[in-house]
């Protein structure tokens, strides 16, 4: 324990960045468009004239913060605000509809501090050792990871598996189209430069979530989300209630979001759907997921925002980014002069150390902060008339599109595949498959074709796939995953026919 | 210096020039600066590295942007597009800018970008770990020698700087190794750490940053980098390998001559300032002043050399 760094980290100045970071976060992460990585790389100037430490303490606490504000949007709009959200909307928006938004927002709000705050305690004290695991996932690993993001689809879309198949296989088609990532191939643009840049992922999570939702909103004339009328409970209590009872949840989302984030080119998108995976696996019969099921917000929000610190881990550690946002404080350290890398924890120590404590004073400030702007979201997304909301949230999905890449192609792409969405949508196909294809496949892809260039060149492809003891873990779990929805729809029926006889 | 007096004294009379026949070419606000790859790649850093010392030079915020997408080329086909007035600029990389129109059309051609200034390259190197078998490149190539093929190396991206190096290095040593493609350096220099390559193609950037952690076998400069005094270039060992990734900045092509000339002087400046420079070679990246006058010439001599090795390679037709 580094009671200097402590001290250090409790100045007033740094206390006030954690604040101003963990407020601005938030709502620019509860922007759709605005991703947690925009949001750090936008504010990197300021933090040229500043500490080293100040620096890193201001970045780290935007970052937490935009990835808890992209719950609002995936609660209230059905719009992950962040890649991260993406698994939050699952439950998090059949909540709002039926009328519990505040309760989710408020649930939300305590899974990512305590998310938070186990990443966190895992980069103050266990940093060079978890570091390891970013070197322990090779390709082949990462493909079986992507598949195993994969698998869940076939649990989302429970009675529904071949369309919930096709919209995968869509998806991870879209993924394909623009320049390879590592072939640097030119695919599917049929000619057309537009499709050079191929789909952006942000962009097509603003079209395929949000613009369904605007579309239903202006098709039928009942209100966005259900309000009890009267009573206006506060439902801080009942939210710290469920959170305490699911506390085997948080603490295994937690760790998983911890490792997960670990890994380079992973990243909170992943550790949100595999949490969310492992959550639905182990739920009890009575637990709806997909229908409003508070563990589903659980499971996500503390996951994602564990990955935060577990992706400083390698950053600091080794010198290469966890995450992408860890990639643009990477170079802002290398700007400051400060050389991450295995000599940082030596030789930088007392830096890292007020960074990680003040990365922790941040993660405790989002509780408070988190719940006074969430009431506020939530109020305000219910009060507004339906007349206003939806122009104000087709502004912001166009404004969020277009900032991005600065490119109006994009938005039109977004509006294209909106329309698309709503109208499979009508046939039961839903947006969640589609989007997991759209994000694994590259990975999927990425990591077979090195597997299999690695494999082929050292005469070894089945030990390549098969023989690693991480990949069998990984293959398993998939296994499960994909084996346990069978297997019990199996037993009911037979427990039906031995009652019916 | 004697270079440097001659420069600035033309590019002053450059700029006397200019404000005698046009008031345009002055900055009257920020600058937009495009990078078109994501947000903290290595061009990115790059420029954040010049974004303090131009606002501290020149008065005005560098405002740093991003286009990603196609490897880049989303950005370049928009780069004529736009307004040519001097307030935006965009980066260009090399092979980047060669390589990709000459596989397909994709929306620009090499010469039509303005490019103004090369400002530093990353050295190809070969990296290997610290505990590596390989204590000195005739190790990696005796050990590719004895098994064709079994030497995986990883790098990033495919005709990319590291894979063009790849490529004319395994045919200057004779030698057969299997490159394996990365989503970038970062991604390339896991794998090195984590075992699943046997070396990676980087550049001497990998050295500075991996410190201790790994060791470079040679590096692809005509002299040794002032960082690694005692890494081995290419050439001392026989092998003719000068090169790496290029960076550069250019204008939109509507831009006037005196812009493009201002704009030139002001990133040789920045180039030239010593605190920026050491600054530089500490993490790794070698300086280039290839300025607008010299860019024509430097610009031909790179695009015949990566056009020939991938050619002979089968990366384009």
């Amino acid at each position: 324990m580094d009671f200097g760094s402590f001290l250090s980290a409790l100045t007033l100045l740094n206390i006030a960045l954690a604040l101003f970071g963990v407020v601005a976060g938030t709502i620019i992460g509860s922007i759709p468009g605005l991703t947690a990585t925009m949001a750090v790389a936008v504010l990197v100037p300021i933090t040229f004239s500043m500490e080293p430490a100040s620096a890193l303490i201001l970045l780290g606490a935007i970052y937490t913060g935009a990835i808890y504000g992209g719950a609002y949007a995936a609660i209230l709009l059905n719009t992950p605000g962040t890649p991260s959200a993406i698994a939050t909307t699952f439950d998090g928006y059949p909540m709002a509809k039926r009328g519990d938004g505040d309760l989710a927002v408020a649930l939300a709000c305590f899974a990512s501090v305590f998310g938070g705050l186990v990443g966190a305690l895992a980069l103050l004290f266990l940093a060079p050792p978890l570091a390891s695991v970013a070197l322990a996932f090779g390709p082949v690993e990462y493909f079986w990871l992507s598949i195993f993001g994969l698998s869940l689809i076939a649990s989302l879309s429970s009675g529904n598996l071949m369309k919930g198949l096709v919209g995968g296989a869509f998806g991870m088609l879209l993924s394909t189209v623009g320049v390879a990532e590592i072939s640097a191939d030119i695919r599917l643009t049929f000619g057309s430069q537009t499709m050079i840049g191929g789909f952006d992922v942000v962009g097509a999570l603003i079209g395929l979530y949000c613009i369904p939702v605007l579309i239903d909103l202006c098709a039928v004339p009942d209100r966005h989300l259900k309000v009890e009328e009267g009573v206006q409970k506060v439902r801080i209590g009942e939210a710290a209630r469920i959170a305490m009872k699911s506390k085997f949840n948080l603490v295994r989302s937690s760790v998983i979001g911890t490792l997960v984030g670990i890994l380079p080119g992973a990243g909170g998108s992943v550790a949100g759907l595999v949490a969310y995976s492992e959550a639905k696996r182990t739920a009890k019969p009575e637990q709806k997921f997909g229908e409003g099921e508070p563990d589903g917000i659980i499971a996500t929000e503390s996951a994602n925002n564990a990955t935060v610190g577990g992706g400083f881990i390698p950053t600091l550690v080794l010198g290469i980014p966890g995450t992408p946002p860890d990639a643009v404080i990477l170079g802002a350290l290398l700007v400051q002069g400060v050389r991450t890398g295995p000599s940082l924890f030596q030789e930088g120590g007392s830096i890292v150390y007020t960074f990680i404590y003040g990365l922790l004073i941040a993660t405790v400030l989002m509780l408070p902060a988190g719940l006074l702007i969430g009431r506020y979201a939530y109020k305000s997304i219910v009060t507004i008339p339906k007349a206003v909301l939806v122009p104000a949230v087709g502004f912001m999905t166009i404004i969020g599109t277009f900032a991005i890449r600065n490119s109006i192609s994009d938005v039109i792409i977004m509006i294209c595949l909106g329309v698309f969405g709503w109208v499979v949508g009508r046939f039961g196909f839903a947006a969640s498959p589609i989007v997991l294809g759209l994000i694994l496949g590259p990975i999927a892809e990425q990591g077979f074709v090195q597997s299999w260039t690695i494999g082929a060149a050292t005469n070894n492809l089945t030990g390549m796939f098969f023989g690693r003891p991480i990949s069998q873990a990984i293959v398993a779990f998939t296994l499960l995953t994909l084996l346990v929805p069978f297997m019990i729809a199996r037993k009911q029926r037979k427990a039906e026919l031995e009652a019916k006889a | 210096m004697l270079r440097r007096t001659i420069l600035k004294t033309l590019v002053a009379a450059t700029c006397a020039l200019a404000i005698s026949t046009s008031a345009q070419a002055e900055l009257k606000g920020s600058v937009n600066y495009i990078i078109p790859f994501g947000p903290g790649g290595e061009s990115d850093i790059s420029a954040r590295f010049q974004q303090p010392f131009f606002k501290e030079k020149f008065g005005q915020d560098l405002v740093i942007s991003y286009k990603p997408g196609g490897g880049g080329a989303v950005g370049w086909a928009s780069l004529n597009g736009l307004n040519g007035d001097g307030h935006t600029i965009m980066g260009v990389n090399l092979p980047h800018i060669v390589i990709k129109p000459a596989q397909k059309d994709v929306g620009f051609k090499t010469e039509e970008l303005n490019t103004f200034h090369m400002f530093h390259f990353t050295p190809d190197a070969i990296v290997v770990t610290a505990d590596s078998p390989y204590k000195t490149l005739q190790d990696l190539i005796d050990d590719a020698k004895a098994n064709p093929g079994a030497v995986v190396m990883s790098g990033s991206g495919k005709a990319s700087a590291n894979h063009l190096a790849q490529i004319k290095f395994d045919k200057m040593a004779e030698i057969k190794t299997t490159y394996v493609p990365f989503k970038g350096t970062g991604a390339a220099v896991t794998a090195l750490l984590g075992k699943q390559v046997k070396a990676e193609w980087g550049y001497t950037t990998v050295g500075a940053k991996q410190g201790d952690a790994v060791r470079m076998l040679a590096v692809a400069m005509e002299e040794r980098h002032p960082l690694f005094p005692e890494v081995p270039t290419f050439k001392e060992l026989g092998f003719d390998m000068i090169g790496g990734a290029y960076r550069g900045i250019a204008l939109p092509n509507t831009a006037s001559a005196d812009t493009k000339a201002m704009w030139s002087k002001m990133i040789s400046e920045i180039n030239t300032d010593p605190v920026f420079r050491q600054k530089m070679l500490d993490g790794g990246f070698a300086m280039l002043d290839v300025d607008a006058d010299q860019m024509d010439e430097f610009m031909k001599a790179r695009t015949e050399e990566y056009l020939k090795d991938a050619k002979e390679a089968g990366l384009i037709k």
